[in-house]
């Protein structure tokens, strides 16, 4: 019984992890590029919904339908200026750029909010859980962010396969120059690709910090890892991959901790480096997606 | 060697446009100077210069990896902590701190090994999270080891016969000897066949492969030697400490900082880090006391020349002069 809670709340850690990671996903498949502020692109929209959300006398719950559209624009802007100008140099560059980028933001958290953890309060919700039986509680919560992660892998996918704008980011993402000749702008495609990673990692900073407390460091350490670890573990390039890879992730997690709370984070790490030496493509990855 | 190369025409090929001499005689110089720097200089600039070379220890390592190697580590703070802890280890076990540091940048070596077949299987980005993930696995094994101080650390043992003066004098000079080394080593490797074919991969990768260059097995070769590095590095800064704490010597600052000082310096190029390293010192002195605003500024500033000066400051002083202060190459010079 103690395995099945073990499982069952690695389960509902991987919903996070599922969240955090889909908008990396994107990202790289559509510009082959990774962002190393991500993470802490999630930690100041969790800042935002502490610090600012309050100040519009609502609800603090309501902070998501503030906050996560104010992001997506964040993330187009800064697509169409920092980024693309980082694309535009080199791959190596917009490393470089987006590392600067999270130190920038870390230290700046830092130096503002000091670094004691934050947390967004949204009141007696997040108590409420479901207890199965003597040993089994369901957080309502994080059964909520499971559902929504799930969710919003849906709506992604249906969005990618069934919409124009989703066959352009396609198109653009298999092709760029044929696209552009067929008369797509890329950059705006892009922009657009940006503004649904950094607001679904904005969701899914909002809800680590309802969940646990967010410091200026959580961002890179633990955010960022963890997406990475569930793009890899799942399989680059696979949207369901990304959400299998973070339930593994989240139980690999849970059980590390069963064992003692210091492996939790090793845990993880081992999975992930065990998936890296026997099957680097990830467990639903395809070989190709590597190089 | 180098006049057989072209035919005498009336030109020759040599690799400065200064004589020879003059890079032998002013290494010459500056070492003599730094190496007597804490009988010369007050204490306080004793000891920014051993953070100073600590840095350059760094930035020259991760230079080597990513200017070169094309291999942007996010994770290299993970060796400088194993430096720290293999040197803990070894003085735990009764050898002098001192003696040992060249074992611990060993040890960090050995384990780079094994890892660099790992981290081999992803590229770019990927391969960039993946160190980090290295070295934080790295830290969380460490901290769980209490013969090692878990969480909280230990101090550095077999440093308490030294007299205080004894001791900042020998860290330092530790700490600068390393530095020597790792430049030194540097430049002569840069120069070498090896050198040759990291600046093709610099340029062209597929360029690189094509003309048969082994470009898998000079990056495992670079890795290692930046692992190495920065293990030593990690075991001077466990010296110069002189207390070994997984916050401190894992610290992704570490990280920050080599990688600022190259860009802003100019990457892949050999001046650049040093340039960077001083750089940042000036901006650090100056901004004393303002906590973390020194990083953001720095951060700021190398971004800014990522974007929009990418060869750095060197690079623009080269492209504006032709002048190479350690020329690895080599260039025609009409007699």
């Amino acid at each position: 019984m103690t395995w099945t809670n073990v499982l069952v709340q690695g389960i509902l850690f991987g919903g996070f992890y599922a969240l955090f990671a889909c908008g990396l996903s994107l990202l790289f498949g559509v510009m082959r590029i990774i962002n190393l502020a991500h993470g802490d692109i999630a930690v100041v929209a969790g800042y935002t919904a502490v610090f600012l959300v309050p100040h519009l006398h609502i609800a603090e719950v309501w902070g998501f339908v503030v906050v996560v559209p104010i992001f997506a624009l964040v993330g187009y802007v800064l697509q169409r200026t920092l980024l693309q100008a980082a694309l535009d140099r080199s791959p190596l560059t917009t490393l470089l750029v987006t590392f600067g980028l999270s130190v920038l933001i870390e230290n700046l958290l830092l130096e503002i909010y000091t670094a004691n953890g934050q947390s967004v309060n949204i009141g007696s919700l997040i108590g409420n859980s479901w207890q199965v039986n003597s040993v089994i509680y369901v957080s309502w919560f994080q059964l909520v962010v499971l559902i929504v992660a799930v969710a919003v892998l849906g709506v992604l996918q249906v969005y990618l396969s069934k919409t124009s704008t989703g066959r352009l980011i396609r198109a653009v993402s298999d092709d760029r120059e044929a696209a552009q000749i067929c008369g797509a702008n890329y950059r705006h495609i892009f922009g657009i690709a940006a503004a649904i990673a950094v607001a679904t990692v904005a969701l899914a900073g909002i809800s680590y910090g309802i969940l646990t407390e967010l410091t200026p460091t959580t961002g890179g350490s633990q955010v960022l890892l963890y997406a990475f670890e569930a793009v890899v573990i799942g399989g680059i390039g696979s949207l369901w991959g990304t959400l299998i890879g973070g339930i593994l992730l989240g139980v690999a997690q849970q059980i590390g901790a069963h064992y003692n709370p210091a492996y939790q984070v090793l845990a993880g790490h081992l999975l992930f480096l065990a998936i890296l030496a026997l099957r680097p493509q990830g467990l639903f990855g395809k070989k190709e997606a590597l190089t | 060697m180098s006049a057989t190369l072209v035919p005498d025409v009336g030109r020759t090929v040599v690799r400065a446009n200064y004589h020879p001499a003059m890079l032998v005689g002013g290494t010459v110089v500056v070492a003599a100077f730094f190496s007597a720097a804490p009988w010369i200089l007050p204490a306080a600039w004793v000891s920014v210069l051993n953070n100073f070379f600590l840095l350059l220890i760094l930035a020259t390592m991760w230079n080597l990896l990513a200017g070169y190697a094309g291999m942007v580590s996010i994770g290299q703070q993970g060796f400088i902590g194993l430096g720290s802890y293999a040197l803990l280890y070894l003085a735990l076990k009764g050898m002098n701190p001192f003696a040992a540091i060249p074992l611990a940048a060993l040890i960090a070596g050995v384990i780079a090994v094994p890892v660099t077949f790992l981290l081999f299987r992803l590229r770019g980005g990927y391969f960039s999270v993946a160190t980090w993930v290295v070295a934080d696995s790295a830290m969380l094994v460490i901290l769980s080891i209490s013969y090692l101080g878990g969480g909280t650390g230990r101090p550095m043992p077999g440093l308490t016969s030294l007299s205080p003066t004894e001791y900042n004098h020998d860290s330092y000079l530790a700490t600068w000897l390393t530095a020597l080394v790792v430049s030194v080593g540097t430049y002569l490797l840069l120069r070498s066949r090896l050198g040759l074919v990291l600046a093709s991969m610099r340029d062209s990768e597929t360029a690189a492969r094509s003309s048969g260059a082994k470009v898998t097995s000079t990056r495992r070769w670079i890795f290692v030697i930046a692992a190495m590095g920065c293990g030593a590095a990690g075991a001077v800064l466990a010296i110069s400490q002189p207390f070994v704490q997984p916050g401190n010597a894992f610290n992704i600052n570490w990280l920050a900082e080599m990688l600022f000082a190259t860009i802003i310096g100019g990457i892949g190029t050999v001046e650049g880090p040093i340039i960077g390293t001083i750089v940042y010192f000036v901006l650090y002195q100056t901004l004393q006391g303002l906590g973390a605003w020194y990083l953001i500024i720095f951060g700021a500033l190398a971004v800014a020349v990522a974007l929009w000066q990418p060869g750095g400051v060197w690079g623009l002083v080269r492209d504006k002069t032709r002048f190479e202060l350690l020329p690895v190459g080599y260039r025609v010079r009409e007699k």
